[in-house]
């Protein structure tokens, strides 16, 4: 048996039951003289399970602020148990709990919380995106006026789309900064365009229709079929206003006639 | 799709001339100047966070987060309003710097 295989094995025998109280820690952990070893083994448990909680509060720092620090605790320590970590980059973790905390019970009377952290979650994936440079204007404007309603647009890296029925943006921005929390009155859906044209994450509130004229482009739809999308979806929707609005988030870098390049 | 046909060419070129319009002033901007414009509101400064609060917002498992253990220590920075890092002042007379300084290292 090669070297890396025999350190492969050793690590799986030895984190089965990292994650699972209920399990006996495994045969090779043993105390003075052979003795059991339980009390030695959840020193590791201990740090294994406290790391990830900190892992999770460090990238959910709205949703841990809105819980408080105990409920926080309690339904990321149920969230690590169901679903630990795939890969060792810890900021790629997380990626379930929104999903995780819609279905957790004693969530249930917050219904906008998940929302929120897919907020975040969407947030810390625009910060390790990929740099780019955001789509000139002078660019569209130099596309003629017949190709515009086939012309298709490139997303930009660290452009996401997340849609609420809840007022997941105000409630996202009130408790991402370090101010005292006011009582919050928005009530209505709200749809969130987060980007990173440059060093900055930013999370815009999306006009009615917002949403799908967005994700249609960022789906390589052309812009006709995108704005025909989002007239259908809301009588509200403006289209030269959107349009404006995702030039200057800078949520793609490139526009041409025709199929994607 | 069925609505597919329902924005005409006229309207969509009407919409981007008047998205357009709000950016029609200024020329394209470099890269370097957008960067200015960006980083024109904030600056870097040390010497100003209390322990743990030094801007990092990389997530779980990134070495900067947090990663100061003084208070004001010299060579940890945080974003700050242009123009008033070396203008705050800070207990024990001390004052923030846009480069970094050799006060509050822990040992």
């Amino acid at each position: 048996m090669k070297d890396s295989e025999r350190r492969l094995g050793y690590a799986a025998a030895f984190t089965a039951g990292l994650l699972d109280p209920a399990r006996p820690p495994p045969d090779m952990v043993s105390g003075p003289g052979g003795k059991a070893s339980v009390r030695r083994y959840a020193v590791y448990r201990n740090n294994v399970t406290v790391s990830l909680i900190d892992a999770l509060a460090a990238s959910f720092p709205a949703t841990r602020r809105i819980t408080g620090p105990d409920f926080f605790r309690a339904v990321a320590r149920s969230h690590i148990r169901e679903t630990p970590p795939t890969s060792p980059l810890l900021f790629e973790y997380g990626r379930d709990f929104p999903d995780f905390i819609e279905r957790y019970e004693y969530a249930q009377a917050m219904p906008w919380l998940a929302d929120v952290a897919r907020v975040e979650r969407a947030w810390l994936d625009a910060y390790h995106a990929a740099d780019a440079e955001p789509l000139a204007s002078a660019l569209l404007a130099s596309i003629p006026p017949e190709r515009l309603a086939d012309t298709v647009f490139m997303p930009h890296p660290a452009t996401f789309v997340v849609r609420s029925r809840y007022p997941a943006v105000t409630i996202f921005a009130a408790n991402r900064s370090g101010g005292p929390v006011g009582r919050i009155e928005a009530a209505g859906p709200e749809d969130a365009l987060v980007t990173r044209p440059g060093l900055d994450v930013f999370v815009r509130h999306l006009p009615p229709g917002g949403a799908v004229f967005v994700s249609h482009l960022i789906s390589a739809k052309p812009l006709g079929a995108a704005a025909a999308a989002a007239f259908a979806e809301s009588a509200e929707f403006d289209l030269s206003a959107n349009i404006a609005g995702m030039l200057n988030a800078g949520a793609f870098t490139a526009a041409q006639p025709g199929e994607r390049a | 799709m069925t609505t597919k046909s329902a924005v005409s060419a006229a309207v969509l070129a009407g919409a981007v001339a008047t998205a357009l319009a709000s950016f029609a002033t200024a020329s394209p901007l470099s890269k370097a100047e957008v960067k200015a414009a960006m980083d024109a509101g904030k600056e870097k400064c040390f010497g100003v966070a209390l322990k743990g609060q030094n801007d990092c917002k990389a997530g779980a498992g990134t070495t900067c987060q947090g990663s100061s253990t003084v208070d004001y220590q010299g060579n940890a920075w945080k974003f700050v309003d242009g123009g008033t890092c070396t203008t705050m002042d800070l207990p024990g007379d001390r004052k923030g710097s846009t480069t970094e300084l050799k006060r509050d290292i822990p040992s």
